[in-house]
């Protein structure tokens, strides 16, 4: 018999880490992807390499980096300790961390590709007409790199989705809490509840098919790749 | 970009025969080499037998490691694996039931014990620790893929505290992975195999009685991709001798006679 609130709360559990981790990925990754574009630091590249790190990182090399630092004795249980915790690991916020990490480089690249994509001519632009630098991000860049907001968001999502690894290293597998949808799914064929597993493992399939279909149709609309 | 696409073309097929010619020459040297998926909770004991194995018969063998529900679906599709050391009696039986064992192989090899550990010196002692719940994580094993989970779940349900601290549960994917979890200190206590700590000193543990979960017995089973192979053969013989009984026994296994 199934049992579709075991099944219903792993897929609330990831869209709610996804969608967080989204906005968290936008916050963080804007000025990154800024200051990349718009730098003329010579080591920026050396920045833009280690945020592409997680590209070519094995998973089980963030889940271990993130395990001691997120631990009792790393700066995550001394910023647990702060709220009375002990540890971060095992908890619905270290996911989030981790996501942020992990998903960093497809967010920050999409838009800093945009950034970079209009020149300073706009920029400058706006700057004889006396908009400050602030005014003229929001007025000016942003608009302009909409597609790259689009497309980092997008991949963003699908990216935290899709993560397991490091999800199995640093989230102890608490149901409603940090079993997420690769890890319940990893957990059915483990036990060799199959139905359960097609249901979600089909789900993912059409999902993915669907957010990359829609990138590639976005493009194609703006005619400008984001990537 | 064509011509480096054209150009790694050429290269792969050089690339290509070299990997065939290494994966020929690997198949060749295995030869009196039995692969063996061993439950976590065995693993350092499986090595120590592993190494006896070798001095005494000249074979030899390589391990991999798991849980036991992780191996066996690895086995009812297809894997490799020769001999199946599990940490219970269900999946070899049904491994026999569903035709990739050989049934009369089937026999127990060890049985196994939980214990309450935590890296603080004063933290576990005894029920209570469990009863008084002053701890914000304790780690099991997953109860659905690992039989020392199961047990874990079994001893707190007899203490009558497993509704209580089910809230503050993290499960490992495996004994090993649990262990782990305590280890690094993520969780403040957890159940693991006594084998995995009883020839180490730290700090606090409670070796949970017998009378609150049913007994780990381990069973042990060839598999037919292993029953033409002289070395998996041969393991399995020597998993029940004179040699590998003293290790288990320095393990903390239990009689199994």
């Amino acid at each position: 018999m199934l049992d579709f609130d075991e099944l219903w709360s792993p897929i609330r559990l990831t869209l709610e880490l996804a969608a967080i981790s989204t906005v968290a990925l936008l916050f963080v990754g804007t000025p990154i992807a800024w200051w990349l574009a718009r730098s003329k630091a010579r080591w920026k590249e050396a920045v833009a390499t280690v945020v592409a790190l997680p590209l070519v990182l094995p998973p089980t090399v963030m889940g271990f980096y993130l395990l001691i630092a997120l631990g009792p004795n790393g700066p995550g249980g001394w910023l647990a300790g702060l709220f009375g915790g002990r540890s971060l690991a095992f908890t619905f916020e270290s996911l989030v961390i981790g996501s942020v990490f992990y998903s960093m480089p497809f967010v920050v690249q999409p838009i800093r590709n945009a950034f970079e994509a209009f020149g300073d001519r706009p920029l400058e632009v706006a700057a004889t007409l006396r908009a400050s630098p602030w005014d003229a991000f929001w007025s000016v860049a942003v608009p302009l790199a909409r597609p790259g907001f689009l497309t980092g968001a997008v991949l963003g999502f699908a990216h935290t989705v899709g993560e397991f690894g490091v999800v199995l290293m640093i989230g102890g597998n608490i149901p409603g809490e940090t079993k997420v949808l690769s890890v319940a799914i990893y957990d059915y064929v483990e036990t060799l509840q199959w139905t359960q597993a097609h249901i979600l493992a089909g789900g993912m399939l059409v999902f993915s098919f669907a957010v990359i279909l829609s990138m590639m149709l976005i493009e194609k609309r703006i005619g400008r790749p984001g990537l | 970009m064509p011509r480096l696409v054209r150009g790694i073309h050429a290269r792969s097929w050089i690339a290509a025969a070299a990997v065939v010619a290494l994966v020929l020459a690997s198949a060749a040297a295995r030869a009196g080499e039995a692969k063996i998926a061993v439950a976590a909770n065995f693993t350092d004991a499986v090595k120590e037998i592993g190494t006896l194995f070798e001095k005494s018969t000249g074979h030899k063998a390589v391990f991999s490691f798991g849980s036991t529900g992780q191996l066996y679906t690895q086995i009812s599709q297809g894997a490799p694996f020769e001999v199946f050391l599990a940490a219970d009696q269900a999946r070899p039986k049904k491994a026999v039931d569903e035709g990739f064992a050989v049934g009369d192989t089937l026999f127990t090899y060890a049985t196994g014990k939980i214990v309450l550990i935590s890296k603080d010196k004063d933290r576990v002692k005894g029920e209570a620790t469990l009863k008084d719940g002053n701890f914000t994580k304790i780690a099991i094993a997953n109860p659905a893929t690992a039989p020392y989970g199961a047990a874990a779940v079994a001893a707190m349900k007899s203490l009558g505290v497993y509704d209580k601290i089910s809230a503050k549960i993290v499960q490992g994917n495996n004994i090993s992975q649990t262990y782990q979890f305590v280890e690094t200190g993520n969780a403040e206590i957890g159940f693991v195999a006594l084998s995995q700590v009883i020839n180490k000193k730290m700090g606090s543990r409670w070796i949970v009685p017998a009378n609150l979960y049913p007994a780990i017995a381990q069973d042990a089973v060839l598999l037919k991709t292993g029953a033409d192979n002289e070395a998996a053969r041969a393991f399995v013989a020597f998993l029940k001798g004179k040699e590998a009984r003293a290790v288990k026994e320095k393990y903390g296994y239990g009689a199994i006679d």
